[in-house]
């Protein structure tokens, strides 16, 4: 079977990941120049594929989680919009976003001198968008420890919550105490230790800007393709989970007297998220999977730069291939084992 | 002497019916609701105007390039290039051959409600993908055009039908695989069904494309729509069996119980009984696969395939027309949103034919 490989003068194994990859990366979360190895591209890759993924994600489950609300509200503006946005996004191929948003609209912007900015801080040109970075300094850890106290406090308090609730039946307003401990604390410690943190504002120097955090626009077309593609579907998850919870129950809690955000709080999602999370985390699933097609715009992830580059170079399809499916195979079994844990613990306990 | 006065019928209160009452309740409801409104009236105002402009008003649409006089959107340049986004480079006096091929499609969809006889039936669905090959590859005494030539919504329509037809015998298959009490079956099918799905399409794509010529002895070539198929095609395969295990798992227990009383073998127990239930179930749930898959079929762009997306950027090479993404990218947007709205409102319509389940 391998003959025909051997024939073309193809070498096989691993031997490639550690020779020099000599190409250089738009775009890196990690130190990398073109001396580095193949192997060292593959994390570069990875990296900026789980960057992606996880920015996706977040964007996509807020504005599914708006949209899919906004479809149910009783004001017909915004359920006939929302219902706009879902039929419209969900029904053009992702691809095809991605390239719009990429050769159309993000290559519309203006130059760096005529950017876009906001509060001088903020600036938007068709070379991607400059944000402020913040420079730590070595007080800054006091910060990050108020953090961790306060996340742990909240722990306990949550539990004391919950257990003089079942006691006396009085509720403890826990989500504003919570949140207060939890922004309060550190803001608190990093004004007492002398603001040890500042920001780094990107600067217009000569043609481009210098300094602050650049999202360059290949991830931003990117970003923006992937969460209003994969947003339509979870509006859609959400609605139909919120749909699902029958009537009586809210009735019932309204016959009981319980105010309206206790009804949506304790019996409507409850037991909507037991409906919305399976095919949520198909989507999140979804979501990962169509980053690969940052290859068409050049966002340097796995497949441009591993299954792009790389594969151009030293010519190992199989191995380079077969290392790609199996990050996406990890990937996909990691995110749905989380995530079915997860939907256990929202599962009706029978007893 | 009347003791009763007649009194005239008022006119109901303007705020119980009409347009006001409609917009106080829908619109301004509550402040929230008030606020809900206004702030999407200001986004329609925001967004709708420059867009109609910009497509319709403002836009040119006959005359020749040189008579571009507007701002708007230049669709001179899609009737143009009209051939080449529907038909790719296939021979121009040979367009008719497509044609005619989507003219028997209609008639046959016209005629198949019509017809009882099932051998008829039968007769013209597997005879139709023979015809359209003939007609479209050539062969036969007609000229034969190469694959390499098809391109535009002609190919993608071919690449997505194909994966659909191809895909469902081996989709029922690995179904029924993955629910068989035969350990090795069963296992097989599970790993095939969770390994394509757990990979993107596009790896599958560069599979196919990449490291199925390098097992083939050198000066083998094979083609590379053909290679594009079967990727497409074994990838279809696994998300179809997973729709139609759903439907198998919806029938009621009984239903085995009783075709085994029978004394059916498992061929005509799942042939005749089973499967014909489950697949009736899944359908709405297979025209959703079929949209998904019609939308993915533009990654053969990828592989180096011109299908109707890869036309905007091939179209856009010719120097006298540089500079039109725009309207190739809204024009093909338009083809796509067109074709999957009208699937996914007939995948709605079948749902509420099979729904028995009235409440």
């Amino acid at each position: 079977m391998f003959i025909n490989i051997e024939k073309r003068g193809i070498n096989t194994g691993f031997d490639f990941l550690g020779s020099e990859a000599g190409f250089g990366i738009l775009q890196s979360l990690i130190a990398y120049d073109e001396a580095d190895s193949h192997g060292k591209v593959f994390i570069v890759g990875l990296l900026n594929t789980i960057l992606v993924s996880v920015i996706g994600i977040i964007f996509a489950s807020l504005i599914g989680l708006l949209v899919g609300v906004g479809r149910l509200s009783k004001n017909w503006m915004v359920s006939k919009l929302s219902m706009v946005y879902v039929e419209t996004f969900r029904n053009i191929p992702i691809l095809l976003q991605i390239l719009f948003w990429y050769n159309v609209v993000l290559a519309a912007l203006p130059s760096p001198k005529q950017s876009i900015s906001f509060f001088d801080s903020i600036f938007f040109n068709n070379r991607g968008l400059y944000i402020p970075k913040p420079i730590l300094e070595s007080g800054f850890i006091a910060v990050i420890i108020a953090f961790i106290l306060g996340i742990i406090a909240v722990v306990y308090l949550s539990n004391w919550a919950k257990k003089r609730h079942d006691e006396t039946g009085e509720e403890f307003p826990l989500l504003g105490t919570s949140l207060a401990i939890l922004i309060g604390a550190p803001v608190l410690v990093y004004f007492l230790s002398g603001t040890p943190a500042t920001l780094e504002y990107a600067q217009l120097k000569g043609f481009n800007f210098r300094g602050g955090w650049t999202l360059i626009p290949e991830l931003l077309a990117l970003s923006f393709a992937l969460s209003i593609y994969t947003a339509t579907y979870i509006a859609e998850a959400v609605r139909a989970g919120i749909e699902a919870v029958p009537k009586g129950q809210k009735e019932a809690a309204h016959a009981l007297g319980l105010k309206d955000y206790i009804i949506l709080k304790k019996v409507v999602l409850p037991q909507a998220l037991r409906v919305i999370i399976p095919p949520v985390i198909n989507q999140y699933l979804n979501l990962v999977k169509n980053s690969s097609l940052a290859t068409a715009i050049g966002y340097p992830e796995l497949v441009t730069i591993f299954s792009g580059t790389s594969l151009n170079q030293v010519g190992q399809a199989i191995e380079i291939i077969l290392m790609t499916m199996a990050v996406y195979l990890t990937l996909s079994i990691l995110i749905s084992v989380l995530m079915n844990y997860a939907n256990k613990k929202m599962q009706i306990k029978e007893r | 002497m009347a003791i009763y006065e007649k009194l005239e019928a008022r006119a109901a209160p303007s705020n119980t019916k009409g347009v006001i009452h409609w917009a106080k309740e829908n619109l301004f409801n509550s402040i929230l609701s008030t606020v809900l409104t206004l702030v999407s009236f200001y986004f329609i105002y925001l967004v709708m105007p420059p867009l109609l402009d910009w497509m319709i008003f403002d836009a040119t649409w006959s005359g020749t390039k040189d008579e571009i006089t507007k701002d708007g959107a230049r669709w001179i340049f899609i009737f143009e290039k009209f051939n080449q986004f529907i038909y790719g480079f296939y021979p121009e006096e040979l367009y008719w051959r497509p044609n005619l091929a989507l003219f028997i499609f209609l008639v046959y969809i016209i005629a198949f409600k019509k017809i009882d006889n099932i051998k008829v039936k039968a007769f013209m669905i597997l005879s139709f993908p023979v015809i359209t090959y003939i007609l479209v590859a050539g062969g036969f005494g007609l000229e034969v055009v190469e694959t390499d030539k098809w391109g535009g919504l002609l190919l993608t329509i071919i690449v997505a039908s194909v994966g659909i037809i191809a895909s469902f015998p081996i989709g029922i298959i690995f179904a029924l695989g993955r629910q068989s009490h035969m350990p090795i079956i069963k296992t097989i099918s599970v790993i095939y069904i969770e390994f394509i799905r757990g990979v993107p399409l596009i790896t599958i794509l560069f599979m196919a494309s990449v490291i199925l010529p390098l097992f083939f002895p050198e000066g083998m070539d094979f083609d590379k729509l053909l290679r594009a198929l079967i990727g497409i095609t074994l990838f279809q395969a696994a998300y179809i069996a997973e729709v139609i295990r759903g439907g198998l798992q919806a029938i009621p227990k009984g239903q085995y119980e009783a075709a085994d009383a029978l004394g059916l073998t498992y061929w005509k127990k799942m042939g005749l009984v089973i499967l014909p239930q489950a697949l009736k179930i899944s359908i709405p749930n297979i025209v959703g696969s079929f949209i998904s898959l019609f939308k993915d079929t533009t990654l053969i762009l990828i592989i180096g395939l011109f299908d109707v997306l890869a036309m905007v950027t091939l179209t856009n090479s010719d120097t006298n027309w540089l500079g039109f993404e725009t309207e190739g990218y809204v024009f093909v947007t338009m083809i796509y949103w067109v074709i999957c709205f009208s699937m996914s409102k007939y995948a709605k319509s079948i749902e509420n034919r099979f729904n028995t389940n009235h409440r």
